[in-house]
């Protein structure tokens, strides 16, 4: 097998065997990183050959482009952050660098968080390295084609809405996103600041565990940050789930999913039961609504977040030809015209529209009251479970193009994704089969606040009995 | 109905600016994704409180203590003007 086709922790062991060295596998996967980006175009920039340094994970690691790494050009996959080199590295690159971590490059996502395909990229889309003419899933589309592609060992990535699970989901590998507060925002360019938490995206669940280990933690610079103590998440990494509660949510089994996705999360169900997993049928009423509540809370906070381009403090800045309202006002509007991209512009429009004098508690103070009883569903649920089951997305990967065109189509495959969101609660996709064209399909747990312990027993549980974390995709 | 007037009106409060043929297209977007998310009209939330966010948090402090931060030199470096170390506007004022 390639070293790039191993898990981190297969090549901490073999490094620590005397097998192999860190140079060795900086070398190869620094190659593959390089050679395969032609096709999936899932880095928007590597970065120079990085040193290898004492720590106990030396692996390289992709980085999603909102994540500030000191130095190095990091730019949301906008025009308008053309030529930022933030001046700090964020609270989880910092981790990163202590442990060791080589960080090979940006990974592309789309255009600040905004999309589930990664096609708004203004430095063009991803392709999945299971079917190249397929988005890998977005926002976080480069960080998980990375990893199926075997072009970093492991990535990180941010998830607003579904933006590490679904494209996760899309690319048959492990993504994890933790609770709200779990990990530093630090650096984290900032999308919907409620709803965004940076999360790990690996091969299997024990990367993802031992991910986790390196970022979780309290930042003070991050005032959401919460000073809980960070367990050592590779303890929950046991087989035994006998007696784990898991409930079954009616409502994300309805009409619109793919027939493949449902039997092959149908199946993941009746492997739980086997381990000895009760398995209750629940309902959290309040799903439907959460898709509508997210397009409210996340575009207002995001329109209020992308304020500050403006063409004053970074990069880029464009003056129309002819005056038009006065100098600074124009600057301004044809700065934010030529930097943002349509779907930037489109949430940047509708957010200030929920917010804006008349509307508000029309839009926005409703929404965040639907965002209080869909909270409540989850507290009410989980009372008397310990992970709730889902897929991930309805659908698998689908054609480049397909949705594009169409907003709602697109922001209605994250309808499973974005409830923890609202909720704040911690949340994992795991593989769990293939559908007939061949594409992976994910599975989706989600536990209350800071359970990621439960999440990745049962996780683990699950994908040490079935073998679909093990398939790699071939490039 | 989304009128492009009131797409001009918002564009012009988010201080971007629409070319002709896009207000029409963003008008017709908006109005799409404001249809559907009146399904909250249907809920009754009256007396439900909102959650601005989902932490049980106030007031977080930090010790006042003075640490080393940016220089004025690395915080202006991405401008594209500064003078005298501060950023650089188009005129404000006639």
């Amino acid at each position: 097998m390639n070293l790039f086709e191993l898990t981190v922790h297969q090549i901490l062991d073999q490094i620590k065997a005397g097998k192999i060295s860190a140079s060795s596998v900086l070398a190869e996967v620094s190659a593959r990183a390089q050679t395969l980006n032609v096709k999936t175009n899932a880095f928007v920039r590597l970065f120079p050959s990085p040193e290898i340094k004492a720590g106990p994970c030396p692996v390289p690691i992709a980085i999603k482009d909102n994540i500030c790494v000191k130095g190095e050009l990091t730019t949301c996959g906008s025009k308008i952050l053309k030529g930022f080199k933030p001046p700090y590295d964020a609270g989880v690159v910092d981790k990163i660098k202590a442990s060791g971590g080589l960080i090979l490059g940006s990974a592309n996502m789309d255009e600040f968080a905004f999309g589930s395909s990664c096609e708004t990229s203004a430095y063009g889309p991803t392709r999945n390295p299971w079917a190249l003419d397929r988005v890998p899933g977005g926002s976080s589309g480069g960080s998980a084609a990375a990893v199926a592609a075997g072009q970093a060992l492991w990535a990180l990535g941010s998830d607003t809405g579904g933006s590490i699970r679904q494209p996760a989901s899309f690319c048959g590998v492990v993504g994890l996103k933790p609770t709200y507060g779990r990990v530093s925002r630090y650096g984290l360019i900032a999308f919907g600041s409620s709803l965004d938490q940076i999360g790990p995206f690996t091969k299997d669940v024990t990367d993802s565990a031992l991910l986790l280990n390196i970022i979780c933690g309290f930042d003070e610079r991050d005032s959401t940050s919460l000073n809980v103590p960070v367990p050592d998440y590779t303890k929950a990494l046991v087989k035994d789930i006998n007696g784990l509660k898991i409930g079954i949510p009616q409502e994300y089994f309805l009409d619109g999913i793919e027939p493949d996705v449902a039997a092959a999360v149908k199946a993941a169900i009746e492997v739980f039961k086997k381990q000895g997993a009760v398995v209750k049928h629940i309902s959290l009423p309040h799903t439907e609504y959460a898709v509508a509540t997210y397009y409210i809370v996340a575009t207002a906070e995001a329109s209020s977040n992308l304020a500050r381009f403006d063409g004053v403090q970074y990069g880029l800045r464009a003056m129309p030809p002819n005056l038009r309202k006065s100098p600074l006002i124009d600057m301004y509007e044809e700065t934010r015209a030529r930097g943002f991209g349509d779907e930037a512009k489109r949430r940047i429009m509708l957010g200030t529209y929920v917010l804006s004098s008349g509307y508000y508690d029309a839009y926005y103070l409703r929404a965040q009251k639907v965002r209080t009883l869909i909270k409540q569903d989850f507290d009410k649920v989980f009372s008397d479970c310990d992970v709730i089951l889902s897929p991930t997305s309805p659908t698998t990967a689908f054609r480049i193009g397909e949705k594009i065109n169409d907003p709602l189509a697109m922001y209605l495959s994250d309808i499973f994704t974005i409830p923890a969101n609202m909720a704040g609660i911690p949340a994992i996709s795991v593989p769990c089969g293939f559908d007939r064209a061949g594409l992976p399909i994910g599975l989706q747990l989600m536990a209350k606040p800071f359970a990621e312990e439960t999440l990745l027993r049962a996780a683990y549980a699950y994908e040490q009995n079935t073998p679909w974390h093990l398939e790699r995709a071939v490039l | 109905m989304v009128s492009q007037e009131t797409v001009n009106y918002i564009a012009g409060l988010a201080r971007l600016h629409l070319a002709g043929a896009e207000s029409e297209k963003f008008a017709k977007d908006l109005e799409a994704i404001l249809h559907y998310v009146q399904k909250l009209d249907g809920l009754d939330v009256s007396v439900i409180k909102p959650t601005s966010h989902v932490l049980n948090v106030e007031n977080v402090f930090r010790d006042d203590v003075i640490k080393p931060g940016l220089s004025q030199e690395q915080a202006l470096a991405f401008s594209v003007e500064n003078l005298n170390g501060g950023y650089k506007v188009p005129k404000v004022i006639e």
